[in-house]
């Protein structure tokens, strides 16, 4: 059941989406569609191990300069190039993980919140391929340098929006094969209890930095498909904060379901989009995200995805029991 | 058998186990002692939780302490915890399908390995039924289910019944009883219920401030003097 509706929507966006809306709207969406693969990679990392990253959008930016140099320096299909910046990523993040076999909690958040720093310092100063040529791949001399290649088949907006809703529906398909397996079973473990975990055999140093990893690759790969979204690439698009407001959409979307990335991805992009649209400005979001954070801590631990469909029960209840209530006030009287 | 020879832990200027030498022959033994005695340090450093400053400990003639901590429960060696840790997001498959995974045992046996473990211990919940769900009972049953399943050599329960009233406390003990002919594991019961104990196990060894007072058939040891004194209390205190 839950298959065929997740399939039934996976279509509708595919098809439907990229015709019914604008070329603005189609970039929003593309985004949106490429976060949810970050936060997917900070909800497993969170949600299901226990451990804090804030250096995901460091890790994003990264992604981004690995594939855009691959891009200019060699003429490897679309998806070969993603998929080498993605394992490039995982084992630049994997070593970014070895902290948290010795730390956990607000220590390790605060380690990967300034090795996020310092990345985004050293991207800052060599900044990214823009065509030129040396290691760095970035050149000041020309004016009008050429965009990041998209791939033959996806080369329009719309096309492009298709192609990245595929490529994040294989992540997810690929977060759902783990935490269905023996490694999700471990994370289990050891965030529940350490302890138990090791009692139960789980070598914790494997699955930890296999968890690191696997989040690295996932926004490794987001950094090629928005490198190649965005054409060109700056530093500023990666400001170190925004590691900060990911870890707060990922919580508002919800870390017990993957879903909640998919969530998270909207509440990072097209929110944000929207309020622009109706001329606020989006910086206000981070108001919002404020206060969504105190409700979900407050009230609604499960997040947006574990909430709406609770809200919807309990208002469909509501309102059928306020139905009954006047069909039984009408009905002596009748 | 476990030999235990001159085990000391030490945490800065507290020594929880003190020169501890004792050996545990094998079916069902008993590990008592009052609070502090070392009962629980003493498996923490079977489990590599924490490591002794001194002594050895050869379990079937291997020497456990070379052993990687995560590898001991794919050697076979298991235990329960003092308080329970089920792990509540996780099926009860899975909770017990989790072990059996990095147990070293045959993948095409895990299904039967683990609904056979949850039937040993008496667990009527259905497997699919999330650990949260899980009373008090089951969730101890639960840990005895994980920690015999795939071929345990060494199972070491910690107040496996702590909590429980006694009618379960009894089903606790046919359990626990059964684990050493059912499995062919050497099992050591920590336990501050000496009913449980004397229904359980055969030997009984007896800890006081880390250091062994008494061990030998559990009858014996339960009227020994020094028993009586540092533990168990004479008749009249009671």
């Amino acid at each position: 059941m839950r298959a065929v509706v997740i399939t039934v929507s996976l279509a509708f966006v595919l098809v439907a989406v990229p015709s019914l809306v604008s070329v603005y709207w189609v970039k929003v969406a593309t985004a949106a569609v490429i976060f949810m693969i970050v936060a997917l990679g900070l909800n497993l990392l969170f949600g299901r191990v226990g451990m804090v990253s804030l250096g995901q959008i460091a890790l994003l930016a990264l992604g981004s300069w690995i594939a855009a140099r691959l891009f200019f320096l060699t003429g490897l299909p679309f998806p070969i190039v993603l998929l080498l910046g993605g394992l490039i990523t995982g084992v630049i993040g994997t070593l970014i993980g070895l902290p948290a076999l010795r730390l956990g909690g607000l220590y390790l958040a605060l380690i990967t919140l300034m090795l996020a720093g310092a990345i985004s310092i050293v991207l800052t100063h060599v900044d990214f391929p823009n065509g030129g040529g040396g290691f760095l791949g970035h050149t000041e001399a020309t004016v009008e340098y050429p965009d990041v290649r998209r791939p033959s088949i996806a080369e329009a907006d719309d096309a492009y929006f298709r192609y990245a809703v595929v490529v994040t529906a294989l992540m997810f398909l690929l977060a759902l094969a783990h935490v269905g397996s023996k490694a999700g079973r471990a994370w289990a473990a050891i965030r529940e209890s350490e302890p138990a975990a090791l009692a139960a055999g789980v070598n914790i140093t494997r699955y930890k930095l296999w968890a690191f990893a696997l989040a690295s690759f996932m926004t490794g790969v987001a950094g090629g498909l928005l490198a190649a979204n965005e054409g060109k690439l700056y530093a500023e698009q990666f400001p170190t904060i925004d590691s900060i407001t990911l870890l707060a959409v990922v919580l508002m979307g919800g870390i017990f379901s993957l879903w909640g990335a998919v969530a998270a991805g909207f509440l990072a992009k097209l929110l944000p989009a929207l309020l622009d649209d109706w001329g606020v400005s989006p910086d206000f979001v981070i108001i919002l995200f404020g206060v969504g954070i105190l409700q979900v801590v407050v009230t609604a631990p499960g997040g947006v995805v574990d909430q709406v469909p609770k809200d919807v029960k309990r208002l469909g209840r509501l309102l059928s029991r306020g139905v009954g209530r006047l069909a039984g006030a009408r009905g002596p009287a009748g | 058998m476990i030999e235990v020879e001159g085990l000391t832990v030490r945490f800065g200027g507290v020594i929880p186990i003190d020169g501890m030498t004792v050996t545990f022959p094998g079916g069902t033994c008993g590990l008592i002692g009052p609070n502090g005695a070392g009962k629980t340090t003493f498996f923490n450093v079977l489990s590599g939780f924490v490591k002794p400053v001194a002594g050895s400990i050869h379990a079937f003639g291997e020497d456990l302490l070379e052993m990687a901590d995560f590898r001991r429960a794919r050697w076979g060696l298991r235990r329960s915890f003092q308080q329970e840790q089920a792990i509540t997001s996780l099926s009860v498959f899975d909770n017990v399908a989790m072990v059996h995974e990095h147990s070293g045992q045959a993948r095409s046996s895990r299904r039967q390995d683990v609904l056979d473990a949850l039937a040993f211990v008496g667990l009527e919940v259905s497997p699919k039924a999330k650990a949260s769900v899980l009373d008090a009972r089951d969730r101890r049953l639960l840990e005895v289910a994980r920690a015999t399943v795939g071929k345990p050599r060494v199972v070491l329960l910690d107040e496996p019944a702590a909590g429980l009233p006694d009618e379960e406390t009894i089903h606790m003990g046919q359990v626990i009883a059964k684990i050493p002919s059912q499995f062919g594991a050497l099992t050591i019961l920590v336990d501050h219920d000496m009913s449980l104990v004397s229904a359980c196990c055969e030997t009984t060894a007896v800890l006081d401030f880390g250091k062994l007072i008494a061990a030998g058939p559990t009858a014996e040891v339960l009227h020994n003097e020094h028993v009586v004194n540092a533990y168990l209390g004479t008749e009249e205190e009671l």
